[in-house]
């Protein structure tokens, strides 16, 4: 079985959510659909709902984060379910066994979903085919392969600005070769009917046969910003500049980094967003940042609505008896 | 069909008349979707109110998550007036178990404190599970356990019976 496929019951609905790659167009709509309505609840007297009351969900955190566990917990807490957060330091690779032994001693304490985050890519997949069957497991991020909630709320946040997927055109920029959360994006847009996806960064940091994703390739800014919709900025992680792959933060900055001289390329109505936390002087200039084309806080925002949503569908998909049609 | 109409005429008589008799001078309404919704703009619209339509999507608070899961087909929930001291006309279009309704007044209350809450449908088909009851009614039936009764619009508003084996 699939990565796509161990996420999906018989009907095709979503069990977990481990990467983009692979599901429909439908799929990914009643995400963004969901987390429209869920949108709202921030600004009312009670910021909670009432539907995962009783339920118990765990951040098992391998990896430090504080932005994604955060939100996450915010998700859940707004969905009235009760919260565990595990952060459990790695110093290497975790072998199956013992990941698997932390996974029963978790599940013996009655939870309903596990929200993992782990330096290895395969991770959550690999919890989620070993754990007891009413449990949701969704992927905080794995490696190198996939970032799907995150690339989510990218695709819902580009969806409130500029909703026409087909006359869209992104571009992507920086660490691609790294990026989890450029490949699950890329996954996202092209399932929803994105009209261009760009990468632009240098030879060092793209994966080999980057174009069988579906995407252009460009080396230069000055090339690959020209008229776009979106920029999505990606974070340079310093520990890659030790292997060589890059000359020092300055230089990129120089070549790649996001000023407002490059935004010009861009529409003039361009959407600036980036992941976070953002290195500012290394991919973004902080005027560009802070500037009126950012969104990256909103990103944050959403990004809250987005998981609720990602919670409630794929608990709600266990609650159903599988073959029983709502 | 102009049936509906007729019923909704009804309604709108039977509301006026329940609000001058409590002394409300400024309701709001709120429709629950989707029938809901359709029934009270056109309340709303022959009350001559001026107020803008609330309108309430229960999913997230139904009590049978652990059975159906979210409702793919959700809207957002959109109250666009504070709702703190004010009086409330709750708008559904078939009211059975009760369940609906104790969703949409759960969900109301986290918004604020209403001065009251008035409940009018236009279908109340019996059938009840909780202690709620309508203020206002279009019509009364009781139709058998296995017969679908359900609004199609918004335009016309028609009501259908289906029978399930």
């Amino acid at each position: 079985m699939t990565t796509t496929s161990i996420q999906l019951d018989r009907q095709g609905r979503l069990l977990h959510f481990l990467t983009t790659e692979g599901l429909s167009r439908r799929h990914l709509t009643e995400i963004l659909d969901t987390a429209e309505s869920l949108r709202g609840v921030a600004e009312r007297r009670v910021k909670k709902l009432p539907t995962l009351h009783g339920k118990t969900v765990v951040n098992l955190f391998f990896e430090a984060s504080t932005r994604t566990r955060t939100t996450f917990e915010l998700a859940a807490k707004r969905l009235s379910a009760d919260v565990l957060n595990l952060n459990i330091a790695t110093s290497s690779a975790v072998k199956g066994e013992s990941l698997l032994d932390t996974l029963r001693n978790i599940e013996a304490m009655q939870c309903d979903m596990f929200v993992v985050r782990h330096e290895q890519s395969g991770a959550a997949e690999f919890i989620a085919r070993h754990v007891k069957p009413h449990i949701a497991v969704l992927n905080a991020g794995d490696g190198r392969h996939a970032h799907p909630t995150q690339a989510m709320l990218d695709v819902f946040t580009i969806r409130r600005h500029k909703p026409d997927f087909p006359s869209l055109r992104v571009a992507i920029v920086g660490d691609i070769l790294h990026s989890r959360v450029a490949r699950s994006l890329i996954h996202a847009l092209s399932i929803l009917g994105a009209g261009e996806i760009r990468v632009i960064a240098p030879c060092t940091l793209l994966p080999a046969q980057v174009e069988s994703l579906g995407v252009q390739v460009f080396h230069l800014p000055e090339q690959g910003l020209r008229d776009v919709d979106v920029i999505v900025m990606l974070r340079l992680q310093r520990e890659r500049m030790e292997g060589a792959l890059l000359p020092s933060e300055q230089e990129f900055f120089q070549r790649y980094g996001l000023t407002e001289d490059r935004l010009a390329l861009a529409k003039p109505d361009a959407l600036v967003m980036h992941p976070g936390p953002i290195n500012r002087g290394v991919e973004i200039d902080s005027r560009v940042a802070d500037g009126p084309r950012s969104v990256i806080l909103e990103q944050v925002t959403n990004g809250i609505a987005v998981r609720m949503a990602i919670m409630s569908i794929t608990l709600g998909n266990h609650a159903r008896p599988d073959g029983e049609i709502a | 069909m102009g049936d509906t109409e007729l019923l909704i005429d009804a309604m709108a008589g039977q509301l006026r008349d329940l609000l001058t008799e409590r002394g409300i001078a400024d309701p709001v309404l709120v429709g629950i979707h989707t029938g809901g919704v359709w029934i009270a703009e056109r309340l709303r619209q022959r009350l001559g109110i001026t107020a803008p339509l609330g309108q309430l999507d229960v999913s997230f608070y139904r009590d049978d998550f652990s059975r159906v899961g979210v409702n793919p087909h959700i809207r957002p929930s959109e109250l666009p007036f504070d709702i703190e001291g004010r009086h409330l006309v709750l708008v559904d279009d078939v009211l059975n178990t009760g369940r609906t309704v104790r969703a949409a007044l759960n969900e109301l209350f986290d918004y604020g404190r209403p001065a009251s809450v008035l409940l009018a449908v236009l279908v109340d088909r019996g059938g009840r599970q909780l202690p709620i009851e309508a203020n206002v009614v279009g019509t009364r039936m009781n139709p058998p356990d296995n017969q679908n009764v359900q609004l199609n619009g918004p335009d016309p508003l028609q009501l259908t019976f289906q029978t399930s084996s």
